[in-house]
């Protein structure tokens, strides 16, 4: 059976762990009407043109996982930031695990949405920003129909999470192939400030397939930074559908750290709804072996005098391949906007390849906008100059490619989560050199 | 301490050095002099490893052991330093941190431990200070926006951390105004001593008031064609090189 029947028929199964009598579960039934109609993406589809899901849809998932695995802490501490104290919302084959978790109802929310979606206290919030943010497509649909458990992340007006949340998926092989929908929600209200960091991990060589959706609510004055750290092992694919809205002088970022995966796609939609507002989206991949990493950004400049900027750096070796689709919309009414766009691309071998193409479309006549794409090698000539110093020649590429997307890291605020990715890309890079610039 | 014998050396199948002969002690300076297109620049990049030369003949020995075949890197380890005449401009990486992971790599070729921190400042600070930079400048990326002097101050101030036993100094006069060059000649003049050599290869008589050298030869179509002591340089300034290749 292909992957789209069974996840329609399997549908009805998937009802009868869920309450149907909340209105709630109205949103499920249509969206797996949507999905049915819709079905996933194909490379017939502009947007899907350089990414083709065939190789993983063709894995008989399971949608459910009939056992439960327990993972002791100490086996999985080095895919958390273990040296910051953070609140931590774990998932194990989808399912939450609360011995490795640490949540909160104090001040503000960090917990499962499967609670926020059955009790009471969190129905306010719930009927607003629930699956408002997103945009439907198959795959929103998909994760949609099933959408029970995930994060939940609410931060009342004038509220400062004191710690940052790091939302960790496991996948533990305990299923030949598994398909994951994590859906997430992120509520950000007036003057109010949060931090999040998301790993997806799969801890065996049997296939992962996540389909995530995130919303991400930033209001008013709002702060919200989001690291993504994307460096699963090969037989894990995933697809990241991140929607943010932003309000008046808000300011959202996401940091996307796609170092690995089978195919790796981040769907990244920032729409602007006030005036004032930043949001900076950031990325640096670096890929080797056959792997595949492609970064589809919409910007949407509703609103006058707003800004985004968007920074993206990838590294290719091997047969990797790298895609990057940056689309910013500016409207006629949005006035003074600026919005900056660039991808800076290294080959570091004749088999890689890099797609880049931004797209602009701009309505308004006063704005500042600007976009550059470059695909080029690391530099020669710097290379021999830094051989003549004594840094051999697989550091001194490691010290290049480390340059090439040193602003991006750069920006990256909290100091251990920046050791943190340093020592990843050390690692990926084979080098021992610390990466202190 | 350098030995170089009938060096051939060619890029894309165009052979730029002819047989090639210069014999540097330790302790010494070499003056290497000579019209534009003789070669001067290939000697110093092929001395220091640039693969896209190819020895097709010839030795090069450092301290009797011949460093022809070996990578850039691992003659930086055994004491060859080449300031260049066009230093590469590395937006990313401050000069610090080239300079401990240069240092530190190389200590980690010779079987040493990485530099404590305290000992890297306290040498960086040293050496910054003879070279007269600012230390605002150490954190700034590596030659990105420098001025050329201070790309040439900064080539210098790397010889001073790396103490290099053969250094070669390609052009490093060029582009620089009478202060900067007097701050780097006192620098070279003051990491000179009986266990190195330097070799500087320039167009110019100028740079040789500063940095006085024991001998001086003239580079002609990929040979060393005339060698003298500084007078020769004085006189080439004066006569130019025409009457060196009328004397062939």
């Amino acid at each position: 059976m292909e992957l789209k029947e069974k996840l329609v028929s399997s549908f009805l199964a998937f009802e009868s762990t869920v309450d149907v009598k909340n209105p709630l579960h109205d949103i499920r039934t249509k969206a797996i009407k949507d999905f049915e109609a819709f079905g996933f993406p194909t490379k017939k589809v502009e947007a899907w043109k350089y990414t083709s899901l065939n190789s993983v849809l063709k894995n008989d998932f399971a949608l459910f996982p009939k056992s439960e695995v327990a993972i002791e802490y100490k086996d999985v501490k080095k895919y958390f930031i273990h040296d910051l104290d953070t609140y931590k919302i774990v998932f194990i084959d989808g399912v939450y695990s609360s011995h490795l978790s640490s949540t909160t109802h104090d001040k503000f929310d960090v917990c499962l949405m499967s609670s926020a979606l059955t009790q009471n206290r969190f129905k306010a919030v719930i009927d607003v920003y629930f699956n408002k943010i997103a945009k439907q497509d198959g795959l929103v649909a998909l994760n949609t129909a099933y959408s029970k458990e995930g994060a939940y992340v609410y931060l009342p007006k004038n509220t400062a999470g004191d710690k940052p949340i790091e939302i960790v998926h496991f996948s533990t092989g305990s299923e030949d192939a598994m398909l994951l929908q994590p859906r997430n929600l992120i509520v950000v209200e007036d003057n109010s400030e949060v931090t999040v960091i998301e790993r997806h991990q799969s801890l065996s060589e049997n296939k992962t397939f996540t389909n995530s959706v995130t919303e991400i609510y930033a209001g008013r004055n709002a702060h919200v930074d989001y690291y993504k750290i994307q460096n699963d092992t090969n037989s894990a694919s995933l697809i990241d559908n991140t929607f943010t809205d932003q309000y008046d002088h808000s300011v959202a970022s996401v940091h996307t750290f796609a170092f690995g995966g089978e195919i790796t796609r981040n769907n990244l939609n920032f729409t602007q709804k006030g005036q004032g507002i930043d949001s900076i989206l950031n990325g640096v991949t670096i890929l080797e072996g056959k792997t595949h990493v492609d970064h589809n950004t919409l910007v949407e400049h509703t609103e006058p005098n707003c800004e985004s900027h968007q920074d993206y750096k990838g590294i290719f070796d091997e047969k990797s391949t790298g895609v990057f689709n940056g689309k910013i919309v500016v409207d006629q009414i949005a006035q003074k906007t600026n919005a900056f766009q660039s991808n800076n691309n290294v080959l570091l071998s004749d088999k890689a390849t890099v797609n880049s193409k931004p797209q602009l479309e701009i309505f308004a006549d006063d704005v500042k906008c600007s976009h550059g794409c470059t695909i080029g090698q690391l530099d020669e000539s710097a290379l021999f100059y830094l051989k003549t110093r004594g840094i051999p020649e697989k550091e001194g590429k490691a010290l290049l490619m480390y340059a090439f997307a040193n602003n991006v890291l750069d920006s990256v605020k909290i100091p251990q989560l920046k050791t943190r990715i340093n020592a990843l890309i050390a690692e990926k890079l084979g080098v021992s050199i610390g990466f202190d610039l | 301490m350098l030995e170089i014998k009938n060096l051939h050396a060619s890029i894309d199948e165009k052979e730029i050095l002819k047989g090639l002969n210069l014999s540097v002690k330790a302790g010494e300076v070499h003056a290497i002099m000579g019209p534009n297109g003789a070669g001067k620049s290939t000697l110093a990049a092929v001395v220091s490893g640039k693969e896209d030369y190819e020895v097709t003949e010839g030795s090069i020995e450092l301290e009797g052991e011949d460093i022809g075949e070996l990578g850039a890197d691992e003659r930086a380890h055994k004491g060859v330093f080449l300031s260049f005449q066009y230093p590469v401009e590395i937006p990313g990486v401050s000069v610090t941190n080239f300079m401990k992971t240069a240092i530190n790599e190389t200590r980690k070729a010779r079987g040493l431990e990485d530099m404590p921190a305290r000992d890297m400042l306290k040498k960086i600070k040293e050496k910054s200070e003879l070279l007269e930079i600012d230390s605002k400048f150490l954190s700034r990326s590596l030659n990105e926006g420098f001025s050329g002097g201070e790309k040439k101050r900064n080539e210098i101030f790397q010889m001073a951390m790396l103490e290099p036993k053969v250094a070669i100094l390609d052009e490093t006069d060029s582009g620089l105004d009478i202060d900067a060059l007097r701050i780097v000649a006192n620098g070279v003049n003051k990491l000179k001593s009986n266990d190195n050599a330097v070799i500087v290869i320039t167009h110019y008589q100028r740079l040789l008031e500063y940095i006085v050298p024991d001998y001086v030869h003239v580079l002609h179509d990929g040979k060393i064609v005339k060698s003298g002591t500084k007078e020769l340089a004085l006189e080439l300034e004066e006569k130019g090189y025409d009457w060196i290749k009328a004397e062939l």
